[in-house]
Order: structure tokens, then sequence, then C-alpha cells
């Protein structure tokens, strides 16, 4: 499969020129048994993400979406095909490798935002951090230059019921940043937001974006999808359409 | 390296974090581990107890000294072999000091003759019931285990002549001569008169039977002539090194069948008797209390681990979605177990400490009400029921925090 011509927007700045292979993904399947039922949830599924591309995944529940985001997220492996990662295989990788990758490669933002309810922001952001085993004081330092980029620096020490839904879900995004990720993986980060709030957030992507990071957004909102550069949309397991954003 | 250790660091935040947020339920669950704690220390504390009575009780009988009797200290089935042996005399004992002196190298040193019998006691208007009379020479100042701490013995001559003096055992004088001094006065026994020569030290009950305390030590020609009945007489020989109490013993029959005058083959018509004997048959008694003791309070702790993995098992439930998040961010299998592990021991071993400080506090208030109970709580049963603690934490911390280690991350992460 081949990289799909990026366009330039007209009312938009340019994309920026795609650079390395970073995802590889090659007839992924994914079968789940229910009771007595086997669904297919991928049926031979190809796509390639290269890095500083702006990716949103679209398609209705029971499309496969939600299953692609968790085989991208290296939160689950497929049950056939090929998934290489930095040339890394990861289909065949266990549980602790994959962890890895995860802490490494892929930064995660939840819909839910899924921040530890009684930590500040400071150590939810550091938290992957300590999963690398970074030293205490570079920690520190690191957490907070993510929190200043996500415009937080004055709030490090707030705990998240003491924040709105917006700064929450920018502490989400430094925290899924902190440790220099190879990808951002967003599942539909403006869902439990209000709609100027949400905009606001997808504008912290767009400067992500233009800083180099290599974003997935997985929505089922055209109007989250519109901003970024190419959308693969999937129905019924299997890719439907891949190209730049009209 | 680096990361394991910042892993438990963060593990040990989690834990306190978590045990603060949920107080009640932390403080009501390390209660079962406490209650646990406490019933097993307690228990420890009393075996030991037991343990250092019955050591001091033994150390009485004087660690040195081997008991020649007609009977031996153990239960015997074929009492006939033994009921018509011949009595012990004084004669035996001198006899047998001659056959130690000719014996070059003599690992013993002497054998005192110790006739005993139960007496009362008057003096004035006080009478004393329940009394051991002993009936003894010179030389028993040799084998006694107690100190005087009154006055003296009485010496060889006092013995041989047959002097009305005696030695009185602490309770004895207290009870005889409450607040003032028993040197000097006089005592009746069977309606003699003695004076009182010296006072024995204190020291406490044989296995809270009887009292060595209430005794009296006199001259046995004394208590021979004066009371006119042949006592229950038996022989204590000192040995000189109790490292080599065992060669002794043997020596010690060898001399006695020369006193007795016995063929080779033929049965010993006396019982060589010591305190490690008593201690053998007394050991496995002792063993079973100690085990049947553990085992009841043990089931205790093991109530209050049940407790401690049924709360690890709500805390997994409960941070389902807490631990699908840790592992989308990064944390390895291992990680999740040290956090739930690591919460389970801390409230486990929270629960032991304060076990520990209501047991110490317990037994110190039981040593000052009942000071006669040998109550020991040593370092080694600290150390003890801290590991107990941390064990029962591990144990029952396990299973849980293994599911939760388990857990598929997407699963985890879609649960509400």
């Amino acid at each position: 499969m081949s990289v799909p011509p990026v366009l330039p927007a007209p009312d938009r700045r340019p994309a920026r020129v795609p650079g390395d292979l970073v995802i590889r993904i090659e007839g992924v399947t994914k079968l789940y048994r229910m009771g007595t039922e086997t669904i297919h949830a991928l049926r031979g599924v190809n796509l390639e993400i290269r890095r500083n591309e702006y990716l949103a995944i679209m398609g209705p529940s029971g499309s496969g979406k939600s299953t692609l985001m968790n085989m991208l997220g290296c939160l689950d492996t497929p049950s056939a095909g090929r998934y290489d990662f930095n040339g890394k295989d990861v289909a065949r990788m266990v549980d602790d490798e994959l962890a890895e990758i995860r802490n490494r490669e892929i930064g995660f933002v939840f819909q839910t935002f899924n921040l530890l309810p009684r930590s500040d922001a400071l150590h939810n952001v550091e938290l992957p951090l300590i999963y690398a085993g970074v030293r205490p004081a570079v920690r520190r330092e690191r957490a907070l230059g993510a929190l200043r980029n996500v415009g937080l620096g004055d709030r490090i020490h707030h705990k998240p019921n003491e924040m709105s839904g917006g700064q929450r879900q920018r502490v989400a995004i430094a925290r899924a940043l902190v440790n220099h990720p190879s990808i951002l993986l967003a599942d539909e980060p403006t869902g439990n937001l209000d709609s100027r709030t949400g905009e606001e957030i997808m504008a912290l992507f767009e400067d992500l974006y233009e800083q180099g990071h290599t974003i997935i957004v997985v929505t089922h909102e055209e109007d989250i999808a519109r901003h970024a550069r190419r959308v693969v949309r999937l129905r019924d397991g299997l890719i439907e359409s891949d190209g730049p954003v009209p | 390296m680096a990361r394991l250790l910042q892993e438990l660091v963060e593990s040990f935040r989690i834990a306190f974090a978590q045990i603060r947020a949920n107080a009640l339920r932390s403080v009501l669950t390390a209660l079962g581990v406490i209650i646990g704690i406490v019933a097993v220390t307690l228990m420890g504390t009393a075996i030991n107890g037991i343990d250092i009575g019955f050591n001091r009780s033994l150390a009485m009988l004087g660690e040195d000294v081997l008991y020649v009797q007609r009977w031996p200290w153990r239960r015997v089935e074929d009492w006939w072999n033994y009921v018509n042996r011949p009595p012990l005399e004084v004669e035996t004992a001198e006899r047998l000091n001659r056959v130690i002196e000719a014996t070059p190298g003599s690992l013993l040193e002497v054998a005192v003759p110790v006739a005993t019998r139960g007496t009362s006691v008057r003096a004035g208007e006080l009478r004393l019931g329940g009394v051991m009379l002993f009936g003894t020479t010179g030389d028993y100042a040799r084998i006694v285990t107690t100190d005087v701490a009154e006055g003296r013995m009485f010496n060889d001559v006092e013995a041989s002549v047959g002097r009305p003096v005696c030695v009185l055992g602490s309770a004895v004088a207290e009870n005889l001569f409450p607040g003032r001094s028993a040197l000097d006065q006089s005592v009746q026994i069977r309606g003699e008169r003695y004076t009182v020569i010296g006072v024995l030290a204190k020291q406490g009950e044989f296995l809270g039977l009887f009292s060595f305390d209430n005794q009296i030590v006199a001259p046995l020609n004394t208590v021979r002539r004066q009371t006119g009945v042949r006592a229950n007489l038996d022989l204590r020989v000192k040995v000189r090194d109790k490292t080599k109490l065992a060669a002794a013993e043997e020596e010690l029959i060898g001399a006695m069948r020369r006193v007795r005058g016995q063929l080779p083959g033929e049965r010993d018509n006396f019982s060589v008797n010591q305190q490690q004997a008593f201690k053998e048959q007394l050991d496995p008694v002792k063993a079973g209390i100690a085990l049947a003791g553990l085992f009841i309070t043990g089931l205790s702790l093991f109530v209050g681990a049940i407790g401690i993995m049924n709360i690890t098992f709500v805390s997994v439930k409960e941070r389902t979605k807490e631990i699908g998040t840790r592992k989308a961010l990064g944390a390895r299998r291992r990680t999740i177990l040290l956090q739930f592990l690591i919460e389970a021991v801390s409230i486990c071993l929270i629960g032991g400490l304060v076990g520990l400080g209501v047991t110490l506090a317990a037994s110190l208030v039981l040593a000052t009400l009942l000071p006669a109970l040998p109550i020991a709580f040593s370092p080694s049963l600290m150390a003890v029921s801290v590991l107990v603690s941390i064990l029962t934490g591990v144990v029952s911390g396990f299973a849980p925090a293994w599911g939760a280690s388990r857990l598929d991350p997407v699963v985890a992460l879609r649960y509400e």
C-alpha cells in the first residue's frame, strides 16, 4: 500500500512533508469469540503511517475502529497479519514487551482523560517517566516542561478535580508527550468536552503537528476529523477509504 | 535496576495514598491482622515464659548435681523391680565419698545425703504447715543452688554433733517472722526447738507446683535424733565439670555399684537422676502445648489474612480502569503486581506493628499485675512477628495482585 498523496488544503496551512515510516500494518485480522459466535473485528487491514502525519480514523460503531486503535496503540495484538512499529515486529510481542513499546513509543489521550484522581498534575505527567525508570530530578524537569508546553505551567500542583475538562485533557496530552513518543494516539479526545473547549484542544493538536509530532485521532465526528490531513474510514472491519481531507 | 527502584517508590506512594484515602476500610482490615498478631505474639510470649520458668525451675535442681535415688524420675511399668531396692543410707554417702576420693581424676566432687520430709513449723503463735524439711550434712552448702541471704549455713561440726540449728527458706522466714529478721530466733519443728542461723535467698516456685522457698534445712543427725523417724534419704552428687555430665553419670553408676558390691551383670539397685532426664520427659509436652497454642492463635491470623485478601480483591476491582491506564502508560506486569502486593503488605505491616505494641503493653501490664508469671517478650519474637506480618501480606495479597497484573489492558480500560 502506498502513501496517499498529501495535498494542501486551500483554507489551511499546507501539510508538512511526511517522513520515515513509523507504522506498517499488513493483512491484519482480529477475531473475538463471544460465546459460540466468532466476531471478525478486522478482516484484513493494510495501513502505513509516516512520521509527522496527522491522521483521523473514522467509522461507525462496530466498524472495527476501536479494535484498530487498540492494535495501533499496542494494547492488543492481531490474530493474523503483520504489524511493524519502527521496524519492530509488534504482532509477536509478549505483554511486557508491548508495555515497553507503549511506554516509549506511544502517547495515549483518552476520551475520559484517565488521570489518577488523587495525584496532582505534575505526578500524573511524571507517571510514564517513572515506568521508564527516569531519575526523579530529570523526571520533574521534563514533566514541568511538558506541562508548560500545553499551557499549564501554573497548574502543576492542581488535582484533576480542581481543573476544568479542557485543563484535564491538556494534562493528559502533556502526559502523553512527556516521554517523546513516536505517535500521539487520541481516542475521541473532545468527546467529553464542550465544543469551544474541544476546538481549543484541536488547536493544541494543530500546534503539536506543526512542531513535528505524529498524531492519530480516532473519532466519529466529521468536525474533528477535518482537522487532520488524512482520513481513514473503516466499515465492517475493512478500510473503506483512505485519503487526504477534502 | 533504576526502574525497579522508581517503581517501588511509586508503589509505596500509591499504597499510602490508598490507605489514607480509604482510612476506615484500611483500619478495619488492619484490625483483623492486629488481632491475629496480638494473639500469636501473646501466645509466643506465654510459651517463651513457660520455657523460661521451666528452665529456671530445672536450674533449682542444680545443673551440676546428680541425684542417687531408689526410683527414677520417669514413669516405670515394672514397679516391682524398684520397690525392693535397698534404701540409701548416710553410710552409703560416706562410702561413696571414699570411692570418689580414691579415684584419681574423678569427675565427681562430693556426695551429700539429704533426707526429705514434709512437716509443720511453729514460731510463737504462728504455725506453718506443708514445709519441706531437709536433713543433711555440712556439705549441703556445696551443692545447694541458692545463696544464703542472711546468716550462714551450719558447718560440719554442727552437723555431725547434731546441734539444733536450722536454715529457713525465704518464704518460711517471711511467714514466721513477718517484718523482722529470723536470725537467732527459735522455731519448733515436731515439738523440738531449733535456732535459726541463716535464711536462704528467694528462689521461686518449681514448675508452679511447690515453692523452693518453703523449706527448712537442718543437720541430718539432729533431724534423725529429734524426730526419731527414718525419712526418705537420697544422695546428691556434685559434678566437677557440668559439661561432662554424661561421663560423670557413668562414673557415678560404677562407683555406686562398687559401694553396693554389685556383681557384673546384676541390674543396678539404685537410680541416678538428673535434671536433663526431667527435661526430656517434659519437652514433648511443652512442644505439644506450643504447637497447639500457635495453631489456634494462628487461625485468628489466618482470618485476618482472608480480610486482607478480600480488601485487595475489592481494591483491584475498584481500580480496574486505573490499572488499564497505568498499563497503557507502560506499567509492566511486575509493576502492577508490586503495587498491589505492597499495598497488602503495608496494611499487614502496620497491623503487625500496632499488634506488637499492644502485646508489649499487655505483657508489661501482666508482668506488673502478676510478677510470679514468667513473661518473656523477646526481640526475636518481635522480629518473627514482623516477618510473619510481611509474609501474611505477601500470601494474602498475591492472588489479587497476580490477577491485576494479568488484566488485559483493553478490557481494563473499558471497565466502568
